[in-house]
């Protein structure tokens, strides 16, 4: 259920945008919620919640992250499940899967978005709320 | 038919059970065996004296078997179907099956009360107690059992002589040309034989065997006399019941293994068979299946059997099949080398009749089967060069494992309809290569005739096995994983192949695992040099070597803990984890472990873990070698090592084996005279004891051996492949891996030794490494945008005086 918000949107510094090493993630703290930060090889920048919604433990930040048929992925450093960078679903496991947050790089700092403020639906796992637009 | 009895349990009697079970036989079965012990593999019987334990050897009873152990059937009351044991038991059957095997035949000579036999493990722990204090002994009998004898008190470190009656040794599967080739062999091993001599008499003083005389007068001085001269069927108990026996014994039965009594089978050594009795494996398993058959209503029939062998004994392989004549003959015969092979064919020079091969047994798998059908190939290409009868289609009806006696079709039919795709799924399937294993290159070439595609391909991102990853590493000089994955995969890799290759860059150029693009490789353990636990806490394990630790030492370990309010535990590799640690306590931990003198235990790593040891010959009364110190020095020369997977070591200062060294990777167990090595074994998902390597080496032979064992193991295991599933995988086994390492047949040990002395002289401690390094430091952090702010998530209870992790509902 897509519930269309007209909040405007209120984005968080995280770090620069050199501190984030190519194919790995830091966690931040974004309005209280754990937020994984990741830049890929490519130099794009995705955030995702660092909750494992397979293990309850915050670690996803953590992970090692790849390609999946070109997908950018990361995967739980507990189980290995493989969770899409860009929406968020888990691959290796239909129906679960964690949100995504609006994630940008200006004047050389990453920058995230806080999840209250997008449009959003219940997460099959009820562990989370996931997102419907990519950022 | 509600119950079957079989007397004896040996191999047969086990087989029969089986079969019978698995062809659903639903009712009462009773083995009724006369050694205290279920039946065990008396193929590798001599493994027994070198170290494989009983527990391996022992098959396992099949679920649902009654076993009378220790006692025998003494009696058959075939009026009323019962038998009576030795105890004056009586067990009731509606068929009885005779499976006594045989006795080996000790020639009425004087003396020869005096000598051993060479059947069971209870004749072997015999002849292990009598070669204690033996200089010299004899085995009487040249042939395949009688070599194996000779083989066994050579390995225990006996002169050995073989006397054998014909005039050439193994006179039932070679020729003299052959023969004599064979004697070159095992006269270089420094065994003496005697061939075309018989035994005057077993020579003793006090009851105590002191020699050995030939007809012709000679004394050998001998301590010990083995007598394996030939079997006998254990027919007494037929013949008592009046059942009909063969002239020359043996229990007469038809082509179903029935009796002249209807309801008594007779299976193994001791049923004759078309007028033979068969001593081997193969035809004793068949006549197991066949009577499981006709008794559950079935027709099969047992036509004889093909009785060639191939065998490696004394380290030289011995092969025959087919016929020993022919009335036009090929041979190749290399003296020098050692090797002779000879073809037997039809007149017409069209037929494969049959061939013996001492020295080289390649012919063997892949002619075998050609036995009385058309050559495949011209003589010459199928004895000198082997590639010709390597591509050889083999037709359905050939028999590829005799063992078992699978055809290629019957595999066929296994690739095909029940979708098995490797050689482990034909053994299971079809049994062929489940027991000598000989045919296992040719069921690989069936599978890959078949078309079946094996995938080695590591992940979606290289078709690479990790093997052949490292060959490219490592031939092409890759430093780093985009250059890999750039000209030899595709996309930017995942959780299986960035650590594989984070492990094979580290174990060729053993550089920092966090430095760089690295970093970005290591699973979440490498990548914190610590172990992730259940609630993203990490556990910390420095390196204790060889479990001796000072009691400062000790005293900081605790203080640590104290302060930092971590779990403590003694782990199984005798050092201690401390639970509990957020990321950003890491360096702080380490900080003070290393100030203390501590460095990584790399618990997190596919890298060696610990050397376990027992306190060995500086405290033991028992101990015969200084089992710490060498623990020790093996600890600190392979800590670091990155492998396939993770490494286990323990070293035993004798033979009590308090640390357990043959659970481990690679394992030592000192002796009088040194240390025995033994590899490939492992507790785990499915344990396996570590086999005997090689025995009594010094310390610096020890070393260099291990050295290449490792190297060789990390250059060619797959991904996350202990060193017990490569030992059983890799192609010729673990001979094939001493024939690398210790005869150097490829030519790769300089390089091995290379590899690992790079290594020892390039360790560096890699915590001491990081929290030398703000830039590596920086990382430890729970929240990048709040440094100093612990995970909230992160909250423990109390057990028994510690913290254990509070179970947070998300």
């Amino acid at each position: 259920m897509t519930v269309p918000t007209t909040a405007p949107v209120s984005w968080t510094t995280v770090c620069d945008y050199h501190v984030l090493l190519p194919e790995r993630g830091v966690c931040a703290l974004v309005d209280g919620e754990q937020v994984a930060v990741f830049r890929t090889f490519d130099g794009a920048v995705y955030a995702i919640g660092n909750l494992d919604p397979f293990s309850g433990a915050y670690v996803l930040s953590r992970g090692i992250v790849g390609t999946r048929g070109g997908e950018p992925t990361v995967a739980s450093p507990l189980h290995k499940q493989v969770f899409s960078l860009v929406t968020g679903a888990c691959l290796d496991e239909a129906g679960a899967a964690v949100p995504t947050y609006p994630a940008r790089v200006v004047d050389g700092r990453v920058e995230v978005a806080a999840r209250a403020a997008l449009p959003e639906q219940s997460g099959p796992m009820g562990s989370g709320r996931r997102l419907v637009d990519a950022p | 038919m509600s119950r079957v009895v079989v007397a004896g349990y040996g191999p047969t009697a086990h087989r029969f059970v089986e079969a019978l079970r698995e062809r659903g036989f639903a009712g009462r079965i009773t083995v009724i065996g006369e050694e205290p012990r279920p039946a065990y593999d008396r193929v590798a019987l001599t493994s027994y004296l070198t170290g494989t334990s009983l527990e391996d050897l022992t098959y396992e009873v099949p679920e649902g078997v009654e076993t009378l152990l220790g006692t025998r059937v003494t009696g058959i009351d075939r009026e009323a179907r019962v038998v009576t044991t030795a105890e004056g038991a009586t067990v009731p059957y509606d068929v009885l099956v005779l499976a006594t095997g045989s006795a080996p035949f000790v020639p009425p000579v004087p003396g020869a009360e005096h000598a051993h036999v060479y059947r069971t493990i209870d004749d072997l722990d015999a002849i292990r107690a009598a070669s204690d204090g033996a200089a010299e002994g004899v085995v009487v009998g040249g042939g395949l059992l009688g070599l194996e004898a000779a083989d066994a008190l050579r390995g225990l470190g006996l002169r050995t002589h073989i006397v054998e009656m014909s005039p050439w040794l193994m006179p039932r599967q070679v020729d003299e040309g052959g023969g004599a080739v064979l004697k070159g062999h095992i006269e270089d091993l420094g065994l003496s034989v005697h061939a075309g001599a018989g035994v005057q008499e077993i020579v003793t003083a006090d009851g105590r065997v002191t020699g050995l005389r030939k007809p012709d007068g000679t004394l050998l001085d001998a301590q010990i006399v083995v007598f394996s001269a030939g079997i006998r069927p254990r027919d007494e108990l037929a013949r008592a019941a009046g059942i009909d026996v063969g002239e020359r014994g043996g229990v007469v039965v038809d082509a179903g293994m029935r009796t002249s009594d209807p309801a008594v089978y007779a299976i193994g050594e001791c049923a004759l068979a078309g007028g033979q009795v068969y001593g081997l494996v193969g035809p004793c398993n068949t006549m197991a299946e066949v009577a499981a058959d006709r008794i559950l209503g079935g027709t099969a029939v047992f036509e004889g059997a093909d009785l060639s062998t191939k065998l490696k004994l004394l380290g030289v392989e011995v092969a025959q099949f087919g016929a020993m004549s022919g009335a036009l003959d090929v041979t190749y015969m290399d003296p020098v080398g050692g090797v002779y092979k000879r073809l037997f064919i039809s007149d017409d020079a069209s037929t494969l009749l049959g061939g013996i091969c001492v020295g080289d047994a390649s012919p063997y798998a892949t002619l075998r089967p050609f036995v009385g059908k058309p050559l495949p190939a011209a003589p010459a290409d199928l004895l000198f060069t082997g590639t010709g009868a390597a591509n050889l289609d083999l037709p359905d009806d050939a028999q590829v494992c005799s063992c078992n006696n699978v055809s290629a079709g019957a595999v066929r039919t296994a690739i095909a309809d029940k979708g098995v795709t490797d050689v482990p799924g034909i053994k299971a399937c079809t049994r062929a290569g489940a027991t000598c294993g000989s045919c296992v290159p040719m069921l690989k070439q069936l599978l890959e005739k078949s078309g079946v595609e094996i995938s080695k391909a590591l992940c979606e991102h290289f078709t690479y096995s990790r093997a052949e990853l490292f060959d490219i590493i490592r031939v092409r000089g890759v430093t780093t994983f985009s250059e890999l994955i750039a000209n030899h995969g595709t996309g930017r890799g995942c959780d299986i192949c960035k650590p594989t290759v984070a492990s094979i860059l580290a174990s060729l150029h053993n550089g920092h695992v966090l430095e760089g693009e690295r970093a970005a490789l290591q699973d979440t353990n490498d990548a914190y040099l610590a172990n992730i636990q259940k609630n993203g806490t990490y556990s910390v394990v420095p390196r204790i070597p060889g479990g001796e630790i000072t009691p400062d030492k000790l005293i900081v370990i605790g203080e640590v803990a104290r302060d930092f309010g971590l779990y403590t535990k003694i782990t199984g590799g005798q050092r201690i984890d401390l639970f509990g640690a957020r990321v950003e306590q890491l360096p702080e931990i380490w900080k003070r472990l290393v100030d203390a003198g501590f460095e990584s235990g790399h618990a997190y790593g596919k890298a060696l873990r610990t050397v376990k040891s027992c306190v060995g010959s500086t405290w033991c009364r028992y101990g015969v070698q200084d089992s710490v110190g060498l623990a020790i020095a093996l600890e600190l020369r392979y800590r670091g090592l990155r492998a396939p997977h993770k490494l286990k070591s323990a070293v035993s200062g004798c033979a009590r084996e308090c640390a357990e060294a043959r659970s481990k990777d690679f394992g030592i167990i000192a002796t009088e005279q040194g240390w025995n090595l033994y590899v490939g074994g492992n507790g785990g998902f499915k344990p396996r004891h570590a086999d005997l390597f090689a025995s009594d080496l010094s310390t610096d032979e020890l070393i260099r051996t291990i050295d290449r064992f490792l190297m060789y193991y990390i250059r060619t295991a797959d991904r996350l492949q202990r060193t017990a599933a490569w030992v059983e995988s890799i192609e010729g086994g673990l001979d094939h891996v001493r024939d690398v390492i210790v005869n150097d047949s490829l030519g790769l040990c300089a390089e091995l030794d290379a590899q690992m002395a790079h290594h020892v002289t390039t360790y560096e401690d890699e915590w001491r490494a990081t929290i030398e390094d703000p830039e590596k430091l920086s990382r430890f952090v729970s929240f990048v945008n709040a440094p100093g702010v612990p995970d909230p998530s992160i909250v423990f209870e109390r057990e028994r005086d510690q913290i254990k992790p509070m179970v947070v509902t998300p």
